[in-house]
């Protein structure tokens, strides 16, 4: 194991804030040293829309799980600027009462290019806060909309954060995030409308009933809302938290959710489960991110460049010139291979 | 796949409540490509110092209008020190009188930024400071 990689085991923040960049930088050797001494952390996925009030939840949540004295890693992901790369990086504004605890570790991530709220990265540093020790790792993306759904390969539990007066009902009934909520949290319940969104979400839930929803890639049963927890058929039940994560309201039964969440996950064998879709997805991601870098690496800029004006002059069609880089990648595969 | 990102923290140490300097310079780093991570408002030295070692940070940006400097600097730069992170270079702007500047440069502070300042000054000092660091340790 390298220097680096046994000074983040021994417990270094300074080791395991260096290990950090290095892992954003592409350093896939730490990682490696590092893997057998994960999964023992009980990740947790926050997702919301801007202004939901997901980094202030994730600091009352911290509080909270501090006093259980569990350790706590926090990674919280803000966009990238797509026309100069850069990034402002502002959750920590509200996680200030977090500094001073050595029980607690926050990092900032920008996605730098990636889509769907997490930066390409995040996951490898999820691994790196499970070797150095945390217990629990709360990963808040970017302010997400309808679609940024990977945090649910990434997170053991995902919570939803939604603030009041956000759309109608037929928000809710759509396809994408809401789907991927093991808990959902209205937060700013003190708002006028509150009521109205919870009953929207209820009211979601509800419809489900008595037949069958896609989570987390399966098709589950949904039961009626009701207390969250294991349904009667074993199967987990969704519920609609109400919060003032400003004051910290509501935020305790959050915690014993996500708590009883953990527990059902382990007890009825989806926490194993989920630990296989989430290998087979990262080593699709990482398998695709690998022939990106190999094509650019093979074919040159100037080329790919040519076939990218014959596409916007419309004198290629776009398949055609995948078609083509994809072939030449295949020869240079093959002479590999005979080399 | 090698992506060099500078990562700079810009922090509100003392009690002054102002904060539109620190949002511009904090918008015009992120607007030369950089990565901002901003403290928000009334932090203390050992804040600052914890929010630069977790985030790993190449440049640290300090921000203070109420005279404070004297105070501040000099305790930000001893726990720098305390975490061996002193080779971190240190930015200060904000309210500074011209004779306390080169004290402040004793203290390690690579430049100080007064009112009026460019955008693009400010940009190159940042990555002429970073790369000396580079050349520095080798990285």
């Amino acid at each position: 194991m390298s220097d680096l990689a046994a000074e983040v085991r021994d417990g270094s923040r300074r080791a395991l804030a260096k290990a950090i960049t290095q892992v954003e930088r592409g350093n896939h050797e730490l990682v490696a040293a590092l893997y057998p001494h994960t999964g023992n952390a009980h990740v947790v996925g926050i997702t919301g829309s801007p202004g939901s009030g997901k980094s202030t939840l994730v600091n009352e949540l911290a509080k909270a799980f501090r006093r259980q004295d569990l350790l706590v890693g926090i990674i919280a992901v803000d966009p990238s600027s797509p026309f100069s790369g850069g990034a402002l990086l502002g959750d920590r504004i509200r996680m200030r009462d977090l500094s001073g605890d050595p029980g607690i570790f926050i990092r900032s991530m920008a996605t730098r290019g990636s889509l769907g709220g997490l930066a390409r990265a995040t996951a490898a540093v999820v691994k790196l806060l499970d070797a150095a020790g945390f217990d629990i790792i709360l990963v808040e993306t970017v302010g997400a909309g309808q679609a940024e759904v990977d945090i649910a390969n990434t997170a053991h539990t995902t919570i939803v954060v939604e603030a009041p007066g956000m759309g109608d009902e037929i928000q809710s009934i759509k396809a994408g995030i809401l789907e991927i909520a093991d808990l959902l949290v209205v937060n700013k319940a003190d708002h006028p409308g509150a009521r109205n969104t919870v009953k929207a979400l209820r009211m979601m839930l509800n419809m489900g009933q008595g037949t069958t929803v896609r989570h987390h890639g399966r098709l589950l049963g949904v039961p009626a809302s009701g207390a969250a927890g294991a349904g009667g058929d074993g199967t987990w039940q969704v519920d609609v938290y109400e919060t003032v994560a400003t004051s910290g309201e509501g935020v305790v039964a959050v915690v014993q959710a996500i708590g009883d969440h953990r527990d059902y996950l382990r007890s009825s064998g989806e926490w194993a489960e989920r630990e296989g879709d989430r290998s087979r997805q990262e080593i699709t991601q990482l398998l695709q991110a690998r022939l990106i870098d190999r094509l650019e690496a093979t074919v040159p800029a100037a080329e790919r460049d040519r076939l990218v004006a014959a596409v916007a002059a419309r004198e290629m069609d776009p398949y055609a010139a995948v078609e083509q880089l994809f072939s030449r990648m295949a020869l240079v595969a093959q002479q590999d291979v005979n080399a | 796949m090698d992506e060099r990102k500078i990562r700079v923290l810009i922090a509100k140490p003392g009690l002054d409540g102002h904060d539109r300097g620190a949002k511009v310079i904090a918008r015009g780093l992120r607007d030369a490509g950089m990565e901002v991570i901003y403290t928000g408002l009334r932090q203390t030295p050992e804040m600052v110092v914890e929010a630069a070692l977790q985030e790993d940070v190449d440049v640290i940006g300090l921000s203070i209008l109420s005279g404070a400097h004297t105070a501040l600097v000099p305790r930000i730069v001893a726990l720098l020190r305390e975490n061996d992170m002193h080779d971190v270079p240190l930015f200060l702007g904000g309210i500074v009188p011209n004779d306390d500047v080169p004290a402040m440069k004793e203290q390690g502070v690579t430049e100080v930024f007064g009112p009026g300042t460019g955008m693009n000054r400010i940009v190159a000092s940042i990555h002429d400071a970073v790369d000396r660091r580079g050349n520095a340790t080798g990285e």
